[in-house]
């Protein structure tokens, strides 16, 4: 039986379509009907009744500003940071590595081999007083003598970098990759010596790849509540972990509810406005 | 030196150039004067190290051996970007993210030159493409793209302009238009254009001077007639169209002319065209050079007896034939469609003949063979 020419879009669709809805569509319903719930006057803890309580939204802003701002604060840094670390790297995967170019994309993503929260708790040991990180530093003066980095935001920081690097370096890698090396030569060709042939030609033509690996830094980053929570202290708590302990420790469902809209409305207007800036620049 | 070099100008001189990849020479021992204002050609097959020489001139790479000289200043270790020396690059690099005026701009921007604008409107009216500056590469075709890579290079107005197979991207109506254009820029520009291809008649139509390349060497350097009409190694007679080699022995003089024993027979040829070493040697003879005609007519010039026709392929203005001959050579004769008379068919019983004057000589060591496995059209897109 032949199916109508028509129909086949639609039904190819129909599986990721159901699933989302489901998973997805219906579960943010969920959650907005929460954000809007109060406490019912003399119930058990726990016991919510829906009132479209917009304050909760208000309220819950308020009490975490702080929480709000070292979220990004700190996901900004680690997205600068692992751009810093991983342009050059994948530089030299796309352009020098030669025969050991894939050897070297194993070694960026091997690290998911192994478990995000394992290498998280790594890290606590790497920083610590055992660790040689700290003695290193130490021995060369570049922090003092009583200084520790566990609990504090450089530990979250650095934890928030690492784990994201691989997801910054696949997508400038592709966009670097895809240069023909022929333009660069030509720019060389054409009197720019190698740094302005980087800064006007390398560099805006790996910017897709530059937009690509910042938000896929940073969207995760600023929700994340692992490295804090691991890595951190409580003056490093980021509003994923605020998020996390009201609804798992205080079961305050509609300020979690709250939070976490109040989360991805922040981050979608960042990223927009990004892009938009991104977008009016020389992005092919 | 960067100004200097950047400034410099006149002939471009290669002294005993070598290139080695560790035991492979790329480029061997190369001695090589491109004169200042001359459309030089390069033309070899795929790896005899045309594009090496070129990479070498333009900077990309640097000689193993010997050095580069632009006029009087040493250029074997300048780097790319301080040489008066601009690219069109085989598949155009085109800057992607650039219009078609920056990207005509760029080299004028790199120099500091602030006011492009004039310069670059008249470079885009030479190639007839004003109205695209404000386009994206992507959004040209290949001729336009062709044609905005040349503009890009000689609105720097280069000592030497370096084309890489500028044209093999291009399908072969649009190649021959680009080639008529090309000369045509390059008289009006007057530029010494430094040309690489592998076909040889892009070669024969643009350039005043080839240079057949094989194996890193020079085989012959000449005019396009010159190399056509006297080919001095048998790889230059086959690369260069098509020649029939006849084994031959050297018999004797007569005046300015050899004579010579083609398989009993004698045939005469001008001394001065012979590149034999010893008595033996190839006698070449041009395809369209021979003239068919049944046995037993009387002919002129130099006659070889007892041919058959074994193959007959009409292709418009010409005819074809493949005659085998007594020994059992086959050889080819292009026959002008001019002269209303029939075609010969195959079996038929021939002489050819031709004129003493467009022999020539090869030497009798030689491989017949070379220059001949290689078919241009089979290396488009390399």
């Amino acid at each position: 039986m032949t199916l109508p020419k028509v129909r086949v879009p639609y039904l190819l669709l129909f599986p990721g379509f159901a699933f989302l809805f489901t998973f997805f569509i219906l579960p943010i319903i969920n959650l907005a009907q929460t954000s809007t719930q109060t406490r019912v006057s003399g119930g058990d803890t726990g016991q919510y009744e829906q009132t479209l309580a917009f304050s909760n939204y208000v309220n819950a802003f308020l009490d975490n500003k702080e929480q709000f701002g070292r979220s990004f604060v700190y996901a900004t840094l680690a997205t600068i940071l692992a751009l810093a670390i991983a342009y050059p790297l994948a530089y030299a995967i796309a352009f020098k590595a030669g025969k050991f170019k894939n050897i070297l994309l194993v070694l960026v993503v091997a690290p998911f081999f192994t478990s995000f929260l394992l290498r998280t708790i790594a890290w606590k040991q790497i920083l610590g007083e055992e660790g040689f990180v700290v003695p290193g530093l130490r021995s060369l003066h570049i922090i003092g003598q009583q200084t520790t980095l566990t609990s504090t935001s450089v530990a979250v920081v650095a934890g928030m970098t690492y784990n994201f690097l691989p997801f910054m370096t696949l997508p400038l890698y592709a966009s670097l990759e895809r240069i023909d090396p022929r333009t660069i030569e030509a720019a060389g060709d054409l009197y720019a010596n190698g740094i302005t042939a980087f800064r006007r030609v390398t560099m805006p033509l790996s910017l897709p790849g530059v937009v690509a690996g910042t938000l896929l830094t940073f969207i995760p980053a600023a929700g994340d509540y692992v490295n804090a929570a691991i890595l951190g202290s409580p003056n490093t708590k980021m509003i994923g972990n605020v998020i996390e302990s009201r609804y798992f420790k205080i079961v305050d469902y509609p300020t979690a509810a709250a939070l976490s809209f109040t989360l991805m409305a922040a981050i979608l207007i960042l990223v927009t406005l990004y892009i938009r800036k991104a977008g009016t620049e020389e992005l092919v | 030196m960067t100004k200097d070099s950047i400034s410099a100008r006149g002939d471009l001189r290669l002294t005993r150039i070598t290139k080695s990849y560790g035991d492979f020479k790329a480029v061997d021992d190369l001695t090589l004067t491109i004169p200042k204002g001359s459309f030089f050609a390069l033309l070899g097959p795929s790896g005899c190290g045309k594009t090496t020489t070129l990479r070498m001139v333009a900077g990309l790479e640097e000689p193993t051996v010997g050095s580069i000289h632009l006029g009087d200043t040493d250029i074997t270790t300048t780097r790319p970007y301080q040489r008066p020396i601009n690219t069109v690059f085989q598949n155009y690099a085109l800057f992607p993210h650039l219009t078609i005026f920056e990207n005509i701009a760029f080299g004028l921007r790199r120099r500091g030159i602030k006011d492009v604008k004039e310069q670059v409107d008249k470079v885009l009216n030479l190639v007839e493409l004003p109205h695209l500056a404000e386009r994206k590469p992507t959004q040209l075709s290949g001729g336009q793209q062709q044609r905005i890579a040349l503009a890009r290079a000689i609105v720097n107005r280069p000592a030497l302009l370096l084309l890489d197979e500028p044209l093999g991207a291009l399908d072969l109506k649009l190649r021959r238009q680009m080639q008529i254009e090309l000369k045509w820029i390059q008289r009006e520009v007057g530029l010494t254009f430094v040309h690489v291809t592998h076909d040889q008649e892009e070669a024969m139509t643009m350039a005043d001077t080839i240079a057949v390349m094989n194996e890193g060497k020079i085989e012959q350097m000449g005019s396009p007639a010159d190399l056509y009409d006297n080919p001095e190694t048998a790889f230059v007679a086959n690369f260069l169209g098509q020649s029939n080699l006849i084994k031959g022995k050297i018999d004797g003089n007569d005046g300015d002319n050899l004579v010579v024993d083609l398989y009993g027979q004698k045939i005469s040829m001008p001394k001065k065209r012979s590149h034999a070493v010893d008595n033996s040697l190839y006698a070449g003879i041009r395809p369209e050079k021979f003239r068919i005609s049944l046995l037993g007519t009387p002919v002129r010039g130099n006659t070889l007896n007892g041919g058959r026709i074994e193959d007959v392929s009409y292709i418009g203005v010409s005819t074809q034939y493949v005659v085998a001959m007594p020994w059992g050579q086959e050889v080819m004769v292009f026959e002008q469609n001019d002269d209303g008379v029939a075609p010969f068919d195959k079996g038929d019983e021939v002489n050819i003949s031709w004129e003493p004057n467009f022999t020539f000589g090869l030497r009798g060591d030689e491989d017949i063979d070379a220059g001949t496995e290689v078919n241009p059209e089979e290396l488009e897109g390399e």
